[in-house]
Formats: C-alpha cells, structure tokens, sequence
C-alpha cells in the first residue's frame, strides 16, 4: 500500500514535448483513472511511473520517496500491460512465478502465492497451460496475476482490457473493480473508454494533449467540467456545445454554451428558448436520442426517455433548458 | 493448395505421370549414391574390370573396416572425428556469437548501434574464401595452425545467422523485455529465460544448416591442416584420390564416402520436425 505522488512531471521525446507538466497526489488504496484520446500521453505517463519511461523533469514518488532513478523492480510496482505481454513459452504458473523466482523467493511460498491468486481469479485449472491455449479475458487474468502475486503497493494498468470483446470488458471492468477493493492496493489505470474511466474511478484525471485538463471524482467531474475538452470527452453522446451569441448568453467572456443531452428539452415549435429542426431520432428503448439542427446548422442531441412522446422527423420544435444546467465555456476553452 | 480443381483433375493418367517424372528424377539423383555404395561394397579388381558391377558385392565389412581403422593417409574414424569437432565448433560458435550481437543490436541502445550493425552486414561480402590469404595469415601468426581453434574461430563470424536473429527478435514485443523488467529480469536473464527458449526453432533451423556448412568446409581446412591427424574427411576424399601413376583404392574411397555423408543426414533427420517448424513459422 502506498502513495502515489506526481509533480510538474514533463516528458519529452527529443525536441517534443508529450506531456507538459502533470501534478496530482494519489492516496493510500485510491482508483485512479487516467482517461483521454489516443495519442495525449497517457501512456508515457504511466510508463513514466512505472520507470520504463525517464522522467525528463519533475518528480514521480511513490510512498514519499523520490524514484526518478529506480528501475521498475526497485519501485514496488506492478504493471499489466494491453497485450498482457505473457511469457509465450511459460506455463501460466511459470508466467505468475517468474517475478518471484527472480527475486529468490523460496519454493513453497510460490507455489502458495500463484496458487492463492488463481484461485482469487479462477485460473486454478489452466496452471498448466501456455497462453496461447487460453481465451482472451483468461490471459488477462493471468497478465493480473502476475502483478498480484508480488504483492506489489502500486498496480498500473495501461488500458488492460482494449484487446477484449464489449461482453467481455464489462465483465472484467467489475473484476478489476471488485479485486482493487479487495486488496486495496493504490492502482493506476489508463484507458481511453470514457465509460470505463466513468465506472472504475475514485476519482479520474482527463488527460488533453499531454496536460491534465481536470482531476476529480467522476461524477464531479461529469457534472461540472473544467474545460470545453472534458465536457465534450466525458459523456455519450457528447455535450451540446451552442453559439453563445445564438443562444443570447448575456456573459460577455462566454463563446460557447454546452448542455448535456439529457438536460435539453424537446418543446412545442414556438416555446423554448432556441428553434431546432428534428433530422432524425433513434429510439434505443430506455431512451430516445433526438438530434436536432439549430438555425446555424449546428447539430445538438436531446436525451428523452422513452416514455416521453417524441417528435417526428422534420418536424420544426423548440428546445429549452434550464439556468442551471448551463456550461459556459470562453475564448480558450475554460469554464467561466 | 489453392487450385483445388487441377488437384482433382490430377487424379488418374495426370498423376501417374507426376509421380513417374518423380521417380524417374529421384533415381537420376540417386544413382551415383547407388554406384558409390556399390563401389564400397566390391574389390578393386570388380571395379576395374568393366562393366562395372552395380549390385552390392559381399566385401562390404572389409572395406569400411579398412576405411575406418587405417585410411590412405590417415584413418577415416579419426578424420571424422575432426570433422565432428569442426562441424559442432562452428554451428555452436555461430550461434552463440550471432544470438549474443543479435541481442546487443536489437535490445541496447549504444553509440555506433547502426555502424555496428552494418559492419556486420558488410561481412556478408566476405566469406573465407575471399579473406583466405589475410586470414591465413593471422591463424598462422597465432600459431593455430593444424589445431582445432585454427579450423573453427576464423569460421565463426556469421552476419546470416546474426541477421536472423535480429529479424526474429525485431518481431518479439517490446511489452515482453518491459515485463521482464518489470518483473525484476535483468538484460542477461530476459535473454536467457525469455528470448532464448522462443528462439529454440530458429536455433534448430540454424543448427542444422550451419552444421552441414562446417562440415562440408573444404578449402580452409586443405589450406591450413598439414599433419594427417588433423584432417577433416570432406578434404580428405579430395587427398585420397592419387597423385601421378599410384593407383586409387576406390572401394575405400567410395566407404569414405559414404561415411562422410551419414552426420549430415543423421542431424537433418534428427533435426527434421524442429527444423521445418523454425523454417515456417516462429512460435509466439
Ligand atoms: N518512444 C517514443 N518516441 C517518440 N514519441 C513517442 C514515443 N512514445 C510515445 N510518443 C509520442 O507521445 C505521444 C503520447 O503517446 P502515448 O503516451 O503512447 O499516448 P496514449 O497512450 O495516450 O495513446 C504520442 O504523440 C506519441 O507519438
Ligand atoms: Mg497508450
């Protein structure tokens, strides 16, 4: 168990500069989610803290100790990576015992430690196998249990389940869930599924082209976001973002105005506060996504249950939404 | 495989005729086996005496014992032990050396990485035979002529097998050297418990193909084996065969050579199932 400490952490790979400046304290047992596109660093990040990454400025410490120059193995950590990147040629005990077996530990206590994280993963009957004769979420198990037979005070995980079918990733995204709370061991978790950053985390970082845009617990986050970035990211389908002017914001500083699907009205043509046009509805059964044209051509989405009569196709309607569920984003993207 | 209907169609007349072309082409093949087997098994006399005879004769113990325990110029056993000890030095030598600088190149970011390897590459320009007389020099000048270390070392050097190695282990994930890592492995032990055993079909592959090459070596051992002790035995058919009016004892000639062919066939068919797979496909 341990803390985790970033600060004004900077990474570049020769003259480019990936991730510029990240700070954040990580409690004792806390989920911590980094989520963000493709390509913002979240990755070199996490492999910044994993030290198999160089830090090229600022400080990573975990427990109060500065590890900037730590070899992985001397960190305490333990990593699962998106391919699993399992021994192709080691039995799944072997696969589990070999960061043991390298750190000298003795016989019994292996084959007791693989044996009790098997079992916590039900792979107590492929032991024996190679990792080319198990299925995906099985070698992801395995890829677990060798980072919990170390019993290690940090996990990190860089987007563990992506190489898994959608059944599948809802089924281990519990796992993992239900196995951090179970060994409440501080763990780091990448990934770029804002769903799974959404049900995983104590609280998340949304990372924006190597900066981290917002940090907080989800539900916090969802519902007041920092940025014009976190409130399109977080979220499905997006915020609405509005021409300020159209929509008669008198804030002088705002450009844009976001409202969340879910908090936009769809009202009688005439009412409301701005004219839309329905161009089509697709009705999933709980709800209905609506996705209406403004005046300007922009294109917004009213989430409806399904109960609510829903407008036709082509018809003209107003949208309404109230005072407080306004977002107003300035010039640069951040809330004011 | 892919044009099913013409395998069909094969059946009957078409593949008759296939499969005679086949035969017809492997008894073209192995007829001078045949003959030199025959030779072996006959006295000078049966084969100086046209025709020649071309069923097996019954002094077939005679002549390899003949072969084996006294030889023309040295014993044939002797000289396969030479060959043995060649042949297993330079595959092993090769093997070693081209997975050690194919690790190094691949894995460790060092200045002059590129140069390095391209040396290697260039190496490839320069087989023995062209580097015969530098070479020669340099072995004779560290007095390993007529040794063991003489018939291998200058041997060993292989930007093949080395650029193998560097394809194969290009192909294996970064994510499995940073596991390793992870999991405490130093460089030697990730190469050693990790790279090592997924190579082990290439290594079979490269083994039978780089033991057959030493022991089919020719020119360097004529070159620089004086003492008949040291003599390999694909040179020494070559130093049986008489010079001005001797005359040639060819059933044991033939014996030898028939002897000198059995270790490739034997590591070819030992080898046989490992070596197919390292050749199709790498296990990962
Ligand atoms: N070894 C590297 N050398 C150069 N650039 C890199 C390297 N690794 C990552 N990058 C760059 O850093 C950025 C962030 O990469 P990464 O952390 O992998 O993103 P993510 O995991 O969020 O998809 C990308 O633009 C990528 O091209
Ligand atoms: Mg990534």
């Amino acid at each position: 168990m341990a803390t985790v400490k970033l600060d004004s952490l900077k990474k570049s790979f020769g003259k480019t500069e990936v991730i510029h400046g990240v700070d954040i304290d990580i409690k004792d047992g806390e989920f911590i989610v980094i989520v963000g596109p493709s390509g913002c660093g979240k990755s070199t990040l996490l492999r910044m803290v994993a030290g198999l990454e160089t830090v090229t400025s600022g400080t990573v410490q975990i427990d109060g100790a500065v590890v900037n120059d730590r070899e992985p193995m001397d960190r305490d950590i333990a990593m699962v990576f998106q391919n699993y990147a399992l021994y192709p040629h080691m039995s799944v005990f072997d696969n589990m015992a070999y960061g043991l077996k390298i750190a000298g530990t003795p016989k019994a206590e292996i084959a007791e430690r693989v044996d009790t994280a098997a079992k916590l993963l039900q792979l107590e009957s492929y032991l024996k196998r190679r990792p080319r004769e198990l299925s995906g979420g099985q070698r992801q198990r395995v890829a677990m249990g060798r980072a919990i037979v170390r019993k290690p005070s940090v996990f990190l995980f860089d987007e563990p389940l992506s190489n898994l079918d959608a059944k599948l990733r809802v089924q281990m995204r519990l796992e993992i869930k239900q196995l951090q709370r179970r060994l409440g061991v501080t763990s780091l978790y990448v990934t770029h599924d804002q769903v799974e950053a959404m049900t995983l985390a104590d609280r998340m970082i949304v990372m924006n082209a190597g900066v981290a845009d917002q940090i907080g617990a989800p539900l916090e986050v969802y519902a007041n976001p920092a940025t014009e970035f976190v409130a399109g990211f977080i979220g499905s389908p997006p915020t609405n973002f509005v021409n300020a002017d159209l929509a008669g914001i008198g804030n002088p500083d705002a450009v844009k105005l976001g409202v969340r699907p879910e908090h936009l009205n769809v009202m009688p043509s005439g009412s409301g506060r701005l004219a839309a046009k329905v161009m089509y509805t697709e009705a999933l059964g709980a709800e209905t996504l609506t996705h209406l044209e403004l005046a300007d051509g922009t294109m917004v989405t009213a989430r409806q249950s399904a109960t609510e009569a829903g407008a036709a196709e082509g018809t003209e309607v107003g949208l309404d939404w109230q005072d407080g569920d306004e977002m107003l984003f300035d010039r640069n993207g951040k809330r004011c | 495989m892919a044009d099913h209907s013409g395998m069909v169609e094969k059946r009957g007349f078409g593949l008759w005729m296939t499969h005679l072309g086949l035969i017809i082409g492997l008894l073209f093949v192995f007829f001078p086996i045949w003959l030199a087997l025959v030779a072996s098994t006959v006295t000078q006399a049966d084969i100086m005496d046209p025709p020649m005879p071309l069923l097996p004769g019954d002094h077939f113990f005679e002549n390899y014992r003949k072969a084996l325990v006294s030889g023309i110029n040295a014993p044939v056993a002797w000289m396969m032990v030479n060959s043995m000890i060649m042949a297993l030095g330079i595959a092993f030598g090769k093997i070693v050396i081209s997975l050690l600088s194919a690790f190094a190149i691949v894995y460790f970011r060092f200045p002059g990485r590129r140069t390095f390897f391209w040396l290697i590459f260039l190496t490839l320009m320069l087989p023995v035979e062209v580097r015969i007389v530098p070479t020669y020099e340099v072995v004779a000048g560290f007095g390993m002529l007529n040794s063991y270390s003489g018939l291998i070392f200058p041997l060993i050097a292989s930007a093949t097998a080395t650029f193998l190695f560097r394809q194969f282990f290009m192909t294996v994930p970064d994510e499995l050297a940073e596991a390793a890592r992870v999991d405490g492995a130093s460089p030697m032990q990730f190469f050693r418990d990790i790279l090592l055993p997924m190579s082990r079909t290439n290594i079979a592959a490269l083994f039978v193909i780089l033991f057959i090459y030493g022991w089919n070596q020719y020119l360097w051992p004529l070159l620089i084996t004086t003492d008949p002790s040291m003599n390999t035995i694909v040179m020494g058919i070559k130093q049986m065969f008489p010079s001005g009016d001797d005359f040639a004892d060819w059933p044991v000639i033939m014996a030898t050579s028939i002897l000198a062919m059995i270790p490739p066939v034997i590591v070819v068919v030992g080898m046989q199932r490992l070596f197919i797979r390292g050749l199709v496909d790498s296990e990962k």
